[in-house]
């Protein structure tokens, strides 16, 4: 009679802890409403810590959904001015003086990586839906620096999407992949990212301080830090044109 | 005949002189042959090797494809036309680019898939025929050696498919192949064309189409077009023009060297002469003919030039064409097609075309000076006069 209570205790309390973990689905909805944006305007610092010393990077970046957005470097002074625009699969670079040169380059470059760094210039732009992109199946939970985090399993919904598989470890609370494993087909590991700092704004939770890291190469990986952003912006139409690369 | 008998007295008379002049004049000789068939034997060889490793007699390629754009490369890829086939004609490649870790650097490469049992081109291309987990892949010796990969070694390789998905897996070099051709091997993997065609998901499908080198010219095919020699033989034809150009140059200044010794020559023995100018005319010789001995006198360097040319120059020349010519270290780097050793190769044209050029500009030297000889008086020149 004891077994049969303690039983039917254990099923009742999994069943309250079932119905308090989302779905796959809400999980990667929650994501998108902290992490996908429809314009936004911020400013970044890229630390790449490369075999022969670390670089410093500064930008600021204007975005407009997924397709559209321009990043200006800010420092260091040899590359300050330089600008990136994207539109689609499309990408020019302007250099400033003494060049004055516009590079148009197709989807490829989006590909490469930006000025030696573990993100490419993919990464820097991307504001996808993941919902969009993914099926998630949860895998279970596990503490990330000490933050409750569900365990997801992503497999690509669509053919054109570039990591085919990814794990997230998403922090219960604040919605946000505190870390992140992205995959090729094959299943080999491609790259780890781990989001080290969040801060809260506008009502979401956004990371601060991140970590990528491409794991085929031996670089020590690429620190990345949002220093503000803001989501409450109206960005013109021109911002994202080339005439705009020389302004 | 006389002329020509008093026109070699005076020439082996005047002794040191003569056979100074007549060195340069041969070693100007040599050093433009030996120029010449260096640059033909260059040529020959780099034909060759371009044709029988890369584009044996032209290459279909398809309607997107630039090989000076890499970027054009996600388009260029299409389903081999039925006319391209059959595998005794046509070799067809599959090229996509990738990324490799060599101990885990970052190198873009381009992937080449093409047909281990190919028989176009003369590259060795069995070495893909595997079944191992790992990518078999081979390297020409220039990648080999710049990204520290012997064979045996594995190297992860990372790609996007047709849809543009990554994915990566490990690729291992079971052989690496010598070749004078940098086109096939700079930045470049080559793998089995059903395994790249399977990891692009591109069943049946490729960039380009080598023909057998009996298949010269061809029709356009639809998204197909057929490129031949004259295309893709371009670059070499181009550097040729350029080191002709340069050959010109560097023989034009060794001539000139032995016209300035010739000139000189012919101007002091016409200074020195004076008096048998005189008196030849006076004994009854017109200035025409005492102007043929001189300018005879002179032409005749370049005969003994080419002599003694052939005396001392033909076993050394010789003994160059059967040994051939070691390129310096690190001459394969420079994007064009060059062997270790070149042979030199010097046709008959070739030296009959030198002796010719040789003679007549000698000649034309020669005669310059002698002119002179047609303003003098006869009588003053008997007296040694200085005119």
């Amino acid at each position: 009679m004891k077994k049969i209570i303690a039983f039917g205790i254990l099923i009742l309390f999994s069943s309250l802890l079932m119905a308090q973990t989302p779905s796959a689905e809400e999980i990667l909805n929650k994501i998108d409403e902290n992490m996908v944006f429809d314009q936004a305007i911020s400013k970044s610092k890229m630390i790449i810590h490369g075999r022969i010393g670390d670089r410093t990077i500064e930008s600021k970046s204007w975005s407009k959904g997924n397709d559209l957005a321009m990043v200006e470097y800010l420092s260091p002074p040899r590359e300050a001015g330089t600008k990136m625009l994207k539109t689609a699969d499309k990408l020019w670079i302007y250099t400033p003086e003494p060049t004055d040169r516009i590079i148009t380059i197709s989807g490829h470059l989006l590909r490469q990586s930006v000025m030696g760094s573990d993100l490419s210039y993919e990464d820097i732009t991307d504001n996808s839906s993941m919902i969009e992109s993914y099926n998630a199946e949860i895998l279970g939970t596990e503490t990330i620096r000490d933050r409750e985090c569900w365990v997801l399993e992503l497999t690509a919904k669509k053919d054109d999407i570039s990591y085919y598989s990814r794990k997230i470890w998403v922090d219960t609370e604040r919605l946000l992949p505190l870390k992140e494993e992205r995959f090729a087909k094959s299943g080999k590991l491609l790259k780890k990212t781990e989001i080290l700092e969040v801060f809260k704004q506008d009502g979401r939770w956004y990371p601060r301080h991140m970590i990528f890291k491409d794991m085929l190469s031996r670089g020590k990986g690429t620190e990345y830090f949002i220093e503000s952003i803001d989501f409450n912006v109206d960005i013109p139409e021109y911002k994202f044109t080339k005439a705009a690369l020389r302004r | 005949m006389l002329a020509i008998k008093l026109a070699y007295r005076n020439l082996i008379g005047a002794g040191l002189r003569t056979w100074l002049n007549v060195f340069i004049l041969s070693f100007s000789f040599l050093v433009i042959i030996w120029h010449r068939g260096i640059t033909n034997g260059w040529d020959r060889q780099a034909r060759n090797d371009t044709i029988n490793q890369e584009i044996g007699g032209g290459q279909y390629w398809h309607e997107n494809y630039d090989p000076y754009d890499p970027f054009t490369l996600a388009d260029a890829h299409g389903i081999i036309h039925e006319k391209l086939q059959e595998k005794a004609d046509y070799a067809p490649v599959l090229i996509t680019q990738a990324t490799i870790y060599p101990g885990g650097r970052v190198q873009s490469v381009l992937l080449k898939g093409i047909e281990p049992d190919q028989k176009v081109l003369t590259i060795p291309t069995e070495y893909l025929k595997s079944d191992m987990d790992e990518i078999p892949v081979m390297l020409g010796s220039r990648m080999a050696e710049n990204n520290k990969l012997k064979i045996g070694d594995i190297v992860t390789v990372r790609w996007r498919d047709a849809n543009g998905t990554f994915d990566a897996a490990d690729a291992k070099v079971v052989y690496i192949f010598k070749t004078s051709v940098p086109m096939i091997d700079n930045g470049q993997m080559w793998v089995s064309l059903q395994r790249l065609q399977k990891m692009m998901q591109m069943d049946g499908e490729a960039t380009l189409v080598v023909a057998n080198q009996e298949i010269t010219s061809a029709q356009d095919l639809q998204h197909w077009l057929f490129q031949d020699h004259s295309i893709l033989l371009k670059d070499l034809d181009e550097y040729r023009k350029m080191g002709n150009i340069e050959g010109v140059i560097m023989w034009f200044i060794l001539l000139l060297l032995a016209w300035i010794a010739i000139f000189d020559t012919q101007v002091l023995s016409i200074f020195r002469r004076q008096k048998e100018i005189g008196t030849d005319i006076a004994l009854g010789m017109t200035r025409g003919q005492v102007i043929r001995i001189f300018t005879i006198e002179g032409a005749m360097h370049g005969i003994l030039a080419a002599i003694l040319a052939a005396i001392y120059g033909g076993p050394l020349l010789y003994l160059q064409a059967v040994k051939g010519m070691s390129m310096p270290e690190g001459t394969d780097d420079m994007g064009i097609t060059i062997t270790d050793t070149i042979y030199p190769y010097y046709g008959i044209g070739l030296v009959v075309v030198t002796a010719l050029v040789v003679l007549t500009t000698t000649t034309i030297v020669s005669f310059l000076p002698t002119r002179r000889i047609s303003k003098m008086n006869p009588t003053d020149a008997i007296r040694g006069k200085i005119q």
